[in-house]
């Protein structure tokens, strides 16, 4: 068993797509927080093999898409300080600031680094005492131990030259602002597995019950995708709105619970403005008082930030599942992955970039 | 002129010890003594040829006595970090991608120039190394390199050293090869696995952490491209799938013949820990460059056969049958996924970057 | 926002800020850290997200998840064959 191949099965997939098919009676809108979620359907065509009546919506499970403007400009700014090694998840290079992205800032002389773990970046500061390192601590529950662990690690190995821009972000505070939404057209969910494999699934049922919605933790890989989605459909057509685990080899009701006491020990709740769809309270994490040494928004002075979103931008809008990127006048015209607008056309892993490069509406001639 | 510090007066030694020089000062760009010293010592060693001993500033070649009339040319700049990396170098890569391109129209090469320019400061020993691995390179290729030229720059700028090629070759008569010559009901194959060299230079730049054994696939192909031409004339389209992968490549030859090219998910070749790798930063192998591959696209009643002169190559052993031509959708290729799924693959955008999603 | 990879455990070694150990991919070897799953033994399966082990990969769950999967198949078919009065 190496838990991957065996997942992506095509025979496998075709019984659960004959499944689907077999159980689905009426038109159903389904959503999927999770941008690799989004990423895996469109990558698979998963969408193609769905009846019609079924309507996968994407939501806004891209950390890197939902980082506040205001944030995104003090790493800008904080990358272009001489002294400074700002390092990064790749893909938050190319997110548009209020004007350029931390690439043009490495273009003008700026130390930018890309990291694959945010230990990697603490190595980078034990390597250069004599530099200031920085790193962009963005994510949702799934990378917050990852980058709670290197705040804890510098701090234990003595390490000053070291600080992390935090926006961390969470699920289910995002979830009650699309259920609660008058517009709102989501009949079911299909929560993020990985978040889930850290933080467990017991935060769902108030979720579910309150809005009378099934939830499913879903996995990533075809069969898993597919497992969620049946599971979530045969609720529906029986009309219960529970919480159900489909990717139990990773995902336990309680989570991993070293992982949760990591997160308790390095950040507490606050509020966080989601880029595109605006403050929502108690929505991310922050450092504990006990770890502001590690701060950079305290250690470097970047309050002077004025932000410009592009007027055209319809980012939110997609987020939160509302349109989909082909209803965007800009869409393919002056917003594509060379020259992004808003956050969820940058790389693969927002919609719209997605749409973009997998061109649904293109395929059919 | 500038002078080092590692220059020492004891005795009668010569004030201009170029012998005592570890590394690229600005002198050896100056066209002097030292630049000429620079070419005997480090370049003619390695680059030893009728055309280049006769020390002009031009090379005199004879042309070979057939009825080809068309000559091929093709140049290249090279820029790579690390300069060594698993499989090859910065080198074996100036010479490599230009003999290939070059091959890519059924041309034979002929030669090849290099262009050096050096940074200040950059090794002697690195630059004999990278020189070396360019004999062997054009030696296993069967091209001479008959005109060169140095240059330095400040530290600073130019990441070490970069390299132009240019290379040239005779067309045998009545070749058709073109990106343009694909026709509906072609069958596309590709010589090997893809990945290999994008992936190598990426993990051998450290900054991942990744500990692997994939190596770079940098290769010259002309003598395998030559093997199925010899007996497949009619092939319609080489071309090797550099920057941008596999998926940029059958975009280019797709819009240039204004045909739909489709490939199967399941028939693409890729060395498991290549797949790994791609996998753990969210990379499509689709878009990672390849150094040692090409595509062929040939009537399909050759197909069979092109693969087992291929599979009996140097550099051939994997080749595969991974799609076919079709009419439409024009200009486009389309993959169909293990899932039997079919999805656009549009060229590459931008660069790939590692994704946390 | 979850990346995250399947490799098998190959070393673990504690050091003074965290539990860090190795883990294979499947022909990429990488520094992973271990802190969150402190019972983990060498030839664990973990996946790993961002060089994080976010949990140890059960054996058991994944393979009653497949089987369930090739029963379903089983009844599927049998509906397929023709006890499904609707033709579906």
């Amino acid at each position: 068993m190496r838990y991957v191949d065996e997942f992506r099965d095509s025979e496998l997939t075709k019984i659960l797509v004959d499944r689907i098919h077999r159980v689905t009676k009426h038109p159903w809108v389904i959503m999927e927080i999770c941008g690799g979620q989004t990423h895996s359907i469109l990558q698979n065509g998963i969408d193609q093999l769905l009846p019609k009546e079924i309507e996968l919506v994407h939501g806004p499970g891209c950390p890197v898409c939902v980082t506040s403007l205001e944030l995104v400009d003090k790493a800008l700014a904080i990358a272009a300080m001489p002294n400074v090694i700002f390092c990064s998840f790749g893909d938050m290079l190319r997110v548009p600031g209020s004007g350029k992205d931390l690439f043009s800032v490495r273009a003008s002389g700026g130390q930018v680094r890309i990291v694959y773990s945010p230990l990697d970046a603490v190595k980078i500061a034990q390597a250069n005492p004599d530099k200031e390192v920085v790193f962009f601590a963005i994510g949702f529950e799934t990378t917050g131990p990852a980058n709670a662990m290197s705040v804890i690690q510098a701090k234990a190995l003595g390490i000053k030259n070291f600080s992390v821009l935090v926006s961390q972000v969470t699920v289910p505070p995002a979830m009650h602002v699309i259920l609660g939404s008058p517009q709102n057209r989501v009949q079911g969910f299909l929560a993020a597995g990985h978040v889930c494999a850290v933080m467990g699934y017991w935060e769902y049922p108030p979720i579910a019950e309150k809005y009378q919605i099934p939830i499913v933790v879903t996995g990533f890989e075809p069969i898993d995708l597919l497992k969620g989605i049946l599971v979530t459909v045969e609720q529906l057509e029986k009309g219960s709105h529970i919480v159900e685990n489909a990717y139990t080899r990773v995902v336990s009701y309680e989570g991993n619970q070293p992982a949760q006491t990591i997160l308790k020990k390095v950040f507490e709740p606050c509020d966080r403005n989601w880029r595109g769809i605006g403050l929502i309270p108690n929505s991310g994490w922050k450092l504990r008082p006990e770890f502001a040494n590690y701060d950079a928004e305290l250690k470097f002075k970047v309050s002077d930030i004025h932000t410009q979103e592009s007027p055209i931008c319809i980012s939110g809008q997609i987020l939160q599942g509302r349109k989909k990127p082909p209803q965007c006048p800009a869409f393919g015209a002056q917003c594509t992955p060379e020259y992004p607008l808003g956050a969820t056309m940058v790389s693969s892993e927002g919609t719209c970039a997605a749409y973009y490069r997998y061109a649904r509406e293109e395929m059919s001639s | 002129m500038s002078e080092t510090a590692s220059v020492t007066m004891e005795g009668p030694v010569c004030p201009l010890p170029l012998h005592h020089h570890t590394q690229i000062v600005m002198g050896h760009g100056s066209g002097g003594r030292m630049t000429q010293e620079l070419i005997q010592e480090v370049f003619m060693p390695y680059f030893s040829n009728p055309a280049l001993l006769e020390g002009n500033d031009f090379a005199n070649l004879l042309a070979p006595i057939t009825d080809a009339r068309h000559i091929a040319v093709s140049t290249d700049s090279h820029i790579v970090f690390p300069l060594i990396f698993p499989g090859g170098d910065i080198g074996r890569l100036a010479v490599c991608g230009t003999v290939n391109d070059v091959a890519m129209s059924g041309a034979i090469p002929a030669a090849l120039t290099a262009g050096f320019i050096l940074e200040e400061g950059l090794s002697i020993d690195l630059l004999k190394q990278i020189v070396r691995s360019m004999a062997m390179a054009s030696e296993e290729a069967g091209v001479a390199i008959v005109a060169g030229d140095t240059k330095v720059v400040e530290r600073g700028k130019a990441d070490g050293l970069f390299i132009n090629t240019t290379g040239f070759g005779w067309v045998p008569d009545g070749l058709q090869i073109g990106g343009q010559f694909a026709k509906p009901g072609d069958a596309v194959l590709i010589s090997g696995t893809i990945g290999d060299h994008g992936i190598a230079v990426l993990t051998a730049r450290g900054d991942l952490g990744f500990e692997t054994e994939i190596v770079s696939d940098v290769a010259p192909l002309n003598l395998l491209i030559e093997a199925v031409v010899a007996e497949i004339p009619k092939v319609h389209v080489l071309r090797d799938p550099t920057r941008g992968g596999l998926a940029t490549t059958l975009n280019e030859i797709a819009t240039q013949s204004d045909v739909n090219i489709t490939i199967e998910e399941n028939s693409i070749p890729i060395r498991p820990a290549v797949a790994t790798a791609c996998e753990m930063l969210g990379f499509d192998p689709l878009y990672v460059a390849n150094e040692g591959k090409v595509i062929v696209i040939l009537p399909e009643d050759k197909a069979e056969l092109a693969l087992q002169i291929l599979r009996k190559q140097k550099y051939g052993e994997n080749a595969t049958l991974i799609g076919h031509v079709y009419e439409k959708p024009k200009s486009r290729v389309l993959l169909r996924t293990r899932l039997g799924t079919t999805r656009l693959l549009d060229v590459l955008a931008g660069e790939m970057l590692p994704r946390i999603c | 926002m979850c990346l995250a990879v399947p490799g098998k455990i190959t070393e673990i070694t504690p050091t003074p800020g965290a539990l860090m150990g190795k883990v294979d991919f499947g022909g990429v070897i990488r520094e992973v850290c271990l802190e969150a799953i402190p019972d983990a033994k060498i030839g664990n399966y973990v996946i790993v997200h961002a060089g994080f082990a976010l949990n140890i990969l059960s054996e058991e769950e994944a393979q009653e998840t497949l089987s369930a999967l090739r029963e379903l198949g089983d009844i599927e078919g049998e509906l397929a064959i023709g006890l499904d009065p609707m033709g579906l």
